[in-house]
């Protein structure tokens, strides 16, 4: 859970098309770009496995059926837990939860960043000030710290508590982000022609600026997709989430309590904890191919054939 | 000068959102937490005065109107009158948290040094042999290791080389037991071998931040006009390399190194949790645990002002190295 990688993307203009065409691109980056490839399929086979869990675990997550402890077998492929719950099982149940709290806070942070960003980046003057030094402040006090206390007051959060804690408190990066890149568009001709065409203030945001930023926005919202993983995962993991939910982070927080680790029982501990850096990692490979995309600097450098032979 | 004025400005102003943050949230929240915690110090036969400075902090029993208990609160706060810790009564909640302090001043501050400085050299390295061996592995393990929560790797080193190897111990600052703080040898090498795992995890989950935006600064800044210039003057490439190019490229990590500390801290408060280190972090869950809110209001004041301290620091650097910061306004 290191901070983001600071934004190089944020100096390079996104491509000056139209919306439709954007997406278009960036379907054909994810194709043409092995980490974004990699981070798409990851990122397609946990939203699957969160839709159809049943298809693939056949057992209760919460249910102590069975004898507690055993092994890896056929029949538990990551053995049982110290209540006798099968692990495997817990884990595909536990996607859901994870990837509804990744999208729920992802989309909504994204929002009220693009909101916050853009309208401070196109109003200026006061307006640009005050936002400015909201999102600053936000920015430099320590989120996590914050995330406990708030959730200690709540007594534990729920997963909507955790929704909205991490939604309120977590835009600002992305939004200062934004705002830098709708600062180096305010002044393009494009948008000097729409205000002369006598576009009001709306439209222009909602039609000429929001869509060139489309590339950085989905950078943003994969930015914060994967805060919120991690986040609500800590969360849950030290006790402040609700411990009947199931969930990789919940999964981890009855195990701790069990001393997992020392108890020989490893797996129920490691497993969550793996599942949580895999889909970080596809969060993160996307964003990081993103910023490739839109800062061809960065993209790989390919030696020239004759080396190769 | 004015730029130095507007960054204090920002930083009291940051301050005081945190403060009234602590203010609020108690008082905002459903089902009042404070009464349930109050309800515990009277158990703990509190004397009246304990019990009033706690009902000025969490607004109890109070009939004074929001504001006015705002304004009782900053004064305690200006005071340095945090209150009475819950879990450790009577001790003050100022005292408790000076003896977790140095715990992870020690641990915190030296690793993060350490991962700006390794951080930065691998990136200037990693950037300047673009496409080399190092450049084809660095950045993508760095990015993965960037989505690993830090409370995992820290549970996998435990069950590697403590549980297993038994190289490291896999809990504590110190051999309770057997050991007492003070300043010998013994108990100097006995913190240094408690330290070393969570130091390690800490330094893992953060180094890929610093390596991959000093790559990503440092690959701009070499294509720049005065680099070719450099080359073409013939310079030795090590002075290419660390006088033009890394001495550019650094700023942004300099400011990326401030605002990160927020996710260091967070970063620190879940490795001290699983390691049971004796720092603040594992203090502040201690506390949540215990509902012992004073203490966890002061804690997360305490975190706060260290970050924004070492933000103004970072701040102050940067003026001085940055010219164009100085000149602008």
């Amino acid at each position: 859970m290191a901070m983001p990688v600071s934004g190089v993307a944020t100096d390079t203009p996104a491509a000056q098309l139209p919306a439709g065409h954007a997406l278009a691109r960036i379907g054909r980056a994810i194709r043409s770009n092995r980490k974004a490839t990699i981070g798409t399929i990851l990122l397609l086979i946990f939203i699957l496995i969160a839709l159809f869990p049943g298809v693939i675990a056949h057992d209760s997550p919460t249910q102590d059926a069975y004898a507690p402890g055993l092994g890896i077998s056929t029949a538990h492929l990551l053995g049982t837990n110290h209540y006798g719950q099968d692990l495997f099982s817990q884990l595909v149940y536990g996607t859901r939860n994870v990837l509804i709290i990744a999208f729920v806070v992802g989309l909504a942070t994204t929002g009220i960043a693009v909101l916050i960003g853009v309208a401070a980046a196109y109003l200026g003057g006061g307006w640009d000030g005050s936002l400015n030094v909201l999102t600053d402040v936000l920015l430099v006090i320590p989120l996590f710290p914050l995330l406990i206390i708030i959730a200690a007051y709540a007594h534990g959060g729920s997963t909507l508590v955790l929704i909205a804690a991490i939604t309120l408190t977590g835009w600002s990066y992305t939004a200062r982000q934004l705002r830098a890149q709708a600062l180096t568009l305010r002044s393009r001709d494009f948008l000097a022609a729409a205000r002369v065409r006598g576009e009001r203030q709306l439209y222009i945001i909602m039609v000429e600026v929001i869509p060139t930023m489309t590339s950085l926005i989905v950078a943003c919202f994969l930015t914060n997709a994967l805060y919120a993983v991690l986040f609500a995962s800590s969360l849950q993991f030290i006790g402040l989430g609700d411990p009947n939910t199931v969930s990789w982070g919940t999964t981890l927080y009855w195990a701790e309590n069990n001393a997992a680790l020392q108890t020989g029982e490893p797996l129920w501990a490691i497993a969550p904890g793996a599942c949580i850096a895999v889909l970080g990692s596809a969060f993160a490979l996307l964003n990081y191919a993103f910023d490739e995309i839109g800062n061809p600097a960065l993209r790989p450098v390919r030696k020239p054939r004759s080396k190769r032979a | 000068m004015r730029y130095a004025l507007r960054r204090l400005g920002f930083f009291v102003l940051t301050l005081w959102v945190a403060i009234t943050l602590n203010f609020l949230l108690p008082r905002l929240m459903p089902g009042n937490p404070a009464l349930a915690m109050m309800a515990k110090f009277h158990n703990q036969n509190a004397t009246p005065q304990t019990l009033h400075t706690l009902e000025i902090l969490f607004g109890v029993n109070s009939h004074q109107s929001l504001l006015g208990q705002y304004f009782g609160y900053l004064h305690q706060i200006v005071t340095l009158n945090f209150g009475t810790s819950l879990d450790e009564y009577p001790a003050s909640v100022t005292s408790v948290i000076g003896s977790a302090i140095w715990w992870t001043v020690g641990l915190v501050g030296i690793t993060t040094v350490l991962a700006f400085i390794l951080g930065t050299g691998l990136g200037i390295v990693s950037a300047w042999r673009r496409g080399g061996k190092l450049d084809s592995v660095v950045p993508p393990t760095f990015v993965i290791t960037s989505a690993i929560p830090y409370f995992w790797m820290a549970m996998v080193l435990i069950l590697v080389f403590a549980l297993t190897l038994h190289w490291f111990p896999a809990q504590g600052g110190y051999y309770v037991t057997t050991d007492s703080p003070g300043l010998n040898l013994t108990f100097f090498q006995d913190v240094l071998n408690h330290a070393f795992l969570p130091a390690i995890a800490l330094l893992i989950t953060t180094i890929g931040t610093w390596i991959l935006t000093m790559r990503n600064t440092m690959i701009t800044t070499l294509a720049e006009d005065y680099v070719r210039m450099a080359r073409a003057k013939g310079l030795p490439s090590w002075r290419i390399m660390l006088d033009y190019a890394a001495r550019n490229a650094i700023l942004p990590n300099l400011t990326g190194f401030a605002m990160s500390l927020g996710f260091v801290v967070s970063g620190a408060i879940l490795i001290e949790y699983v390691f049971n280190y004796p720092g603040v972090g594992y203090m502040l869950l201690q506390a949540v645990s215990g509902e012992d809110y004073p203490l966890m209001q002061g804690l997360f004041l305490l975190i706060t002002v260290t970050v924004l301290f070492a933000i103004l620091l970072a701040d102050i650097l940067t003026a001085i190295l940055d010219p164009r910061t100085r000149a602008a306004r």
